[in-house]
């Protein structure tokens, strides 16, 4: 960890915050486009078979 | 017919799947590297400290908050004028990143402020624009979310991300002259235009390439999956009708 | 387009029609402000220019969900589309209407409320003219948002939330002019920048509304 001096909460604080949210907007993009494709192909198969 | 024919959602699917692993990582290498960078190997700033890493956050995301409104108000002039499905699909997905980007934005310029302007807000105009670009950003999302015929959804959500950058746009200028307005000289700024010294110039560039490759990433895997969502719902509307 | 307006008038003024409501609600919040902030006079008058405006803002966004609900409501609306008048005429009609009906009295009676909030003798001048040349952009901006949102049933909270940033410009402008009235400086600008929101609205914005009405009657 560099010598962050006084600013040290401030600069943890942004990037926790940050990465915090660029993770969590990734990570629920995932999640829905898997549901989705889930659901969609069991109503194809529901619908084909 | 060019290149409008990858606008066809099946071909749409087709090209985007295979290209879709290889940006998350190239976003995933770019903002790993910029960030280390960033973080563990540049100098304090004289003025700022060890706050300019703040930087590495604050810039990119402010700079893709604005850029994926434009986007969304472009995707919107093409679903109104081409009527393709795609793109008033792509509009919708990426307001919720916009949003994430704002958002990011705001927070880091507000954590920022706190040691450097002694307040966590500061009715900046720079801040405050990006203030109402969130609240922009939350009455499209919001209108979206109202309106149950998808099509009629994009059609007033597409005019009315018109209406609104002509605002957002005017907003800004408001926002300057009331910051200034009898208070001349408020000098605390933010500013990029400042010369930003190459030794942070690199790393921010990176991170901003790191930036905008999650939010293509991000916004065709959302696509994807509106795309999915709209042929299961016409799949269950078929389904239904079929079965009545 | 004039029987359009008149009809909307009557409508307004007739019981139930909500005319005064958006006086009352005016005064109310105007009343709220001191028990809010405190009575003391300086304060008061500091922030009088501010809060009026804020105060007119909402006023103007009460009677907003009226434009277009009910003729959608009762078929009205679908046969107007029909008729020879363009959509845009209508648009600027039950601007017009809702303007006289509310922005024009909120306007009048703004300076009455000056006095209760202690706002300098000097500003009231600028009070009135700005709300005067700026009433006429809310309205036709409110338009547009009552356009929107016209389908939904519970359509009043989402569309204060569609309009009201875009009443941010007029705002800042408006509420500006009174501020340096009351300082004796040069208002001219800020008052200019109303002038040309509104009458930048007024051009295009009708356009917007005609389309997003068209969109909803689909």
């Amino acid at each position: 960890m560099p010598d962050l001096g006084k600013y040290a909460v401030e600069v943890l604080a942004a990037y926790g915050v940050s990465l915090t949210l660029l993770v969590a907007i990734t990570v629920m993009s995932w999640r829905s486009s898997r549901r989705q494709k889930a659901a969609l192909e069991a109503t194809e198969a529901r619908l084909n078979g | 017919m060019s290149m409008w024919k990858y606008a066809n959602p099946k071909l749409f699917m087709g090209w985007t799947a295979p290209i879709l692993p290889w940006l998350f990582g190239a976003a995933f290498v770019c903002l790993v590297v910029s960030l280390v960078w960033g973080f563990f190997f540049t100098p304090d700033d004289y003025r700022q400290g060890s706050t300019v890493k703040i930087i590495y956050l604050h810039v990119p995301s402010a700079l893709m908050a604005i850029n994926a409104w434009f986007m969304m108000l472009v995707a919107s002039l093409v679903w109104l004028i081409r009527r393709h499905h795609v793109s008033a699909l792509a509009a919708k997905a990426a307001a919720p990143v916009g949003i994430v980007m704002t958002l990011i934005a705001l927070l880091t310029g507000a954590i920022w402020g706190q040691p450097m302007w002694g307040t966590y807000w500061a009715w900046d105009p720079r801040l405050t624009s990006f203030l109402i670009l969130f609240l922009f950003y939350l009455g499209y999302v919001a209108l979206w979310a109202a309106i149950d015929d998808p099509d009629t959804a994009a059609d007033l959500t597409s005019v009315l991300c018109i209406v609104g950058s002509v605002f957002a746009l005017l907003s800004r200028y408001a926002v300057n002259f009331w910051n200034q307005g009898l208070h001349q000289g408020a000098s605390l700024s933010l500013d990029k235009e400042e010369n930003v010294a190459d030794v942070f110039y690199l790393p921010l560039l990176v991170a901003i390439a790191g930036f905008v490759l999650l939010f293509l990433a991000l916004v065709l895997l959302r696509t994807r999956t509106e795309i999915r969502a709209r042929r299961l719902r016409a799949l269950l509307i078929k389904e239904g009708r079929s079965n009545a | 387009m004039i029987a359009v307006i008149k009809r909307d008038l009557l409508l307004a003024v007739r019981a139930g029609g909500g005319f005064g409501l958006g006086l009352a609600f005016f005064l109310i919040v105007v009343v709220l402000v001191p028990f809010g902030v405190g009575p003391e006079q300086a304060i008061l008058s500091r922030i009088a220019p501010g809060i009026l405006w804020v105060a007119a803002l909402l006023a103007a966004l009460l009677s907003l969900d009226r434009v277009f609900a009910l003729d959608f409501e009762d078929g009205a609306l679908a046969l107007l589309a029909t008729s020879p008048l363009p959509l845009e005429a209508l648009a600027i009609s039950k601007a017009m209407a809702h303007w006289i009906t509310t922005g024009l009295p909120l306007t009048i009676v703004a300076p009455l409320l000056g006095f209760l909030l202690h706002l300098d003798a000097e500003a009231f001048v600028y009070l009135f003219g700005g709300l005067l040349i700026g009433t006429p952009a809310l309205s036709v901006i409110g338009t547009f948002g009552a356009g929107l949102t016209v389908g939904l049933r519970r359509g009043g909270l989402l569309m204060s939330l569609l309009v009201l940033p875009l009443y941010i410009p007029t705002l800042i402008f408006g509420a500006e002019a009174v501020r340096r009235g009351a300082l004796g400086l040069d208002a001219l600008v800020p008052l200019a920048m109303v002038g040309a929101i509104t009458a930048g609205c007024v051009a295009m914005l009708p356009f917007a509304t005609a389309a997003v009405l068209r969109m909803n009657l689909r």
